[in-house]
């Protein structure tokens, strides 16, 4: 529960996940440095989504620990949880904006929660985030208006609302043609250069990941297979990981 | 027989089983009805002290409590006063013929009065209200659910349960006294409109002899009953719509099991409540 100074962003400690019988994750461990970029590749179904709920806590693991900048997260209540979320932004693979609100309300709404900005100052924030993914013009659209690369950059607004120090991705490009692919992968890009933040991307998209990854990781039935710069991994003798590069390029 | 009839329409709500092919065994199928049947009981239970302790804690989510109520009361308050006139007009005129046939036409106000504001207004005020808004909780949380924009909400650090369900079965135990007035409102201006076409009386004499030997006693307990089915509808509107599973096809098993299990358990806490009314009250 005690912050430690020179704990590393994320630590996962032989962390497990069932889902019924079938068996998710399977003692995976992993370490992210503060301002480090991870890319979580991996077949699909092979928990790489499941990794990032049980980082943020949306849903339980059966064993193992996750330590967010030195405070454990496994086993707080609702209330601690949420305090840890706060420095957390998170990128829904589908972007998961609320089909209710504007774009506008989207992105003010964790701001709306947790800080006490006059409406102006929120405004004038909700304003400068959509500007630096490019939506600025969209303020009173509704998510059902917008195109999924749209829908995600706006989700990537609302994820950095709170200014978080750790961005988790799942899938940013998925469902993009290769033009928009390629400018949300700048844009975490840029992001990461001008904020300095820790950030794990699950994704299949190895080019965009090459991009703006330090390291990547390749999860194979439940486990960390290989890891490392895509270079190193291109050197890998592992059937699987030969494969998998192979299929992806 | 009744008690048979609701465990067949609350097992074939909550669970798939029946629609299962693959098990023919009868022996199977009870066993698993009883133990869905339990589990069913069992999450709704921790749902709905996870729901309570929400509600309780600071801080208080009045903006959208206010959005819920317009939804949830306003919006429903037409479909409920048709409800209420219709029930009024169809009273007057059905009793009307039958009080004729007795020789106790005089009793005909009373007995309108009485039957609206005991029992038709909040009934048909609850079985309205969990038709529409027990479908539309449903929907709207299932959709949520899994579009991941619960998910999303956590994530941002707000808890889902204060938001979104509190605010909802808040909504609906605020709102469902209020709707049973208007329902009892139209319903014996109608009625009375309907039993003054067939048969002059005025509006003065009507009202007069039909209240005149109405107590508190039997006008409060009945309208305050309605919230109990407000919060039953809110309960279980918000629990089906938050387990929803399967995509769209689950949104709409959600919103039909939620509209299917709110009436069943409104009818099922109006048949205690009456009696629990008759014997406090009496």
């Amino acid at each position: 529960m005690n912050k430690q100074p020179d704990a590393p962003s994320i630590a996962i400690e032989n962390l497990h996940k069932k889902f019924g019988d079938q068996t998710v994750l399977n003692g995976i461990s992993l370490k992210v440095e503060h301002g480090e970029t991870v890319a979580v590749l991996g077949r699909s179904g092979t928990g790489k989504s499941v990794l990032l709920k049980l980082i943020i806590g949306l849903q339980p693991s059966d064993s193992g620990s996750v330590t967010i900048e030195g405070q454990q997260v496994t086993g707080l209540d609702v209330k601690q949880l949420n305090e840890v979320r706060k420095k957390i932004g998170f990128l829904f693979q589908q972007a998961a904006l609320y089909d209710s609100l504007t774009v506008e309300e989207n992105v003010a709404f964790p701001l709306s929660r947790h800080t006490t900005m006059s409406d102006a100052d929120r405004s004038k924030r909700v304003r400068e985030l959509l500007g630096s993914v490019g939506m600025d013009q969209d303020l009173k659209k509704m998510p059902s208006e917008l195109s999924g690369g749209m829908q995600k950059r706006v989700g990537l607004a609302r994820a950095l609302a709170l200014d978080p120090n750790i961005v988790l991705f799942d899938e940013p490009t998925a469902g993009l043609d290769p033009i928009t692919a390629a400018e949300i992968g700048q844009l975490i890009l840029e992001l990461k250069k001008k904020r300095q933040m820790t950030a794990v991307v699950v994704t299949h998209d190895i080019r965009g990941a090459k991009v703006f990854s330090d390291r990547m990781v390749l999860i194979h039935e439940g486990n960390i297979l290989a890891e490392g710069p895509l270079a190193e991994l291109e050197k890998s003798q592992q059937p699987v990981v030969v494969q998998f590069l192979k299929d992806s390029s | 027989m009744s008690i048979y009839l609701a465990s067949l329409v609350l097992a074939t709500a909550i669970s798939g089983t029946l629609a299962n092919p693959r098990l023919g065994d009868q022996g199977k199928v009870l066993k698993s009805l009883l133990v869905e049947g339990f589990e069913w009981f069992g999450e709704l239970g921790i749902f709905s002290a996870r729901v309570f302790r929400a509600t309780l804690s600071p801080p208080y989510e009045i903006r959208e409590l206010v959005r819920q109520c317009d939804a949830i009361g306003a919006k429903s308050l037409p479909l409920v006063a048709l409800a209420g006139a219709a029930i009024g007009v169809v009273l007057s005129l059905q009793t009307h013929d039958a009080l004729i046939r007795f020789g106790a036409k005089s009793l005909l106000p009373p007995v309108i009065v009485f039957t609206i504001i005991k029992e038709s207004g909040p009934v048909i005020t609850g079985m309205v209200v969990a038709g529409r808004v027990g479908a539309g909780i449903g929907a709207e949380l299932g959709s949520m659910k899994v579009t991941e924009q619960i998910d999303a909400m956590e994530a941002s650090a707000v808890d889902p349960y204060k938001f979104l369900v509190a605010t909802r079965v808040l909504a609906c135990i605020l709102m469902l006294p209020l709707l049973t007035l208007a329902a009892d409102f139209s319903g014996l201006m109608l009625g009375w409109l309907a039993n003054t076409l067939a048969d002059p009386i005025s509006f003065r004499l009507f009202f007069e002899n039909g209240f005149k030997n109405l107590r508190f006693s039997d006008f409060i307990p009945p309208t305050l009953k309605t919230a109990v089915f407000g919060l039953i509808i809110g309960v279980i509107a918000s629990f089906q719509g938050m387990r929803t599973k399967g995509g769209t096809e689950g949104v709409g098993r959600s919103a039909t099991s939620a509209v299917v299990l709110a009436s069943l358990f409104v009818i099922l806490a109006d048949v205690l409540l009456v009696r629990l009314i008759l014997m406090l009250w009496s």
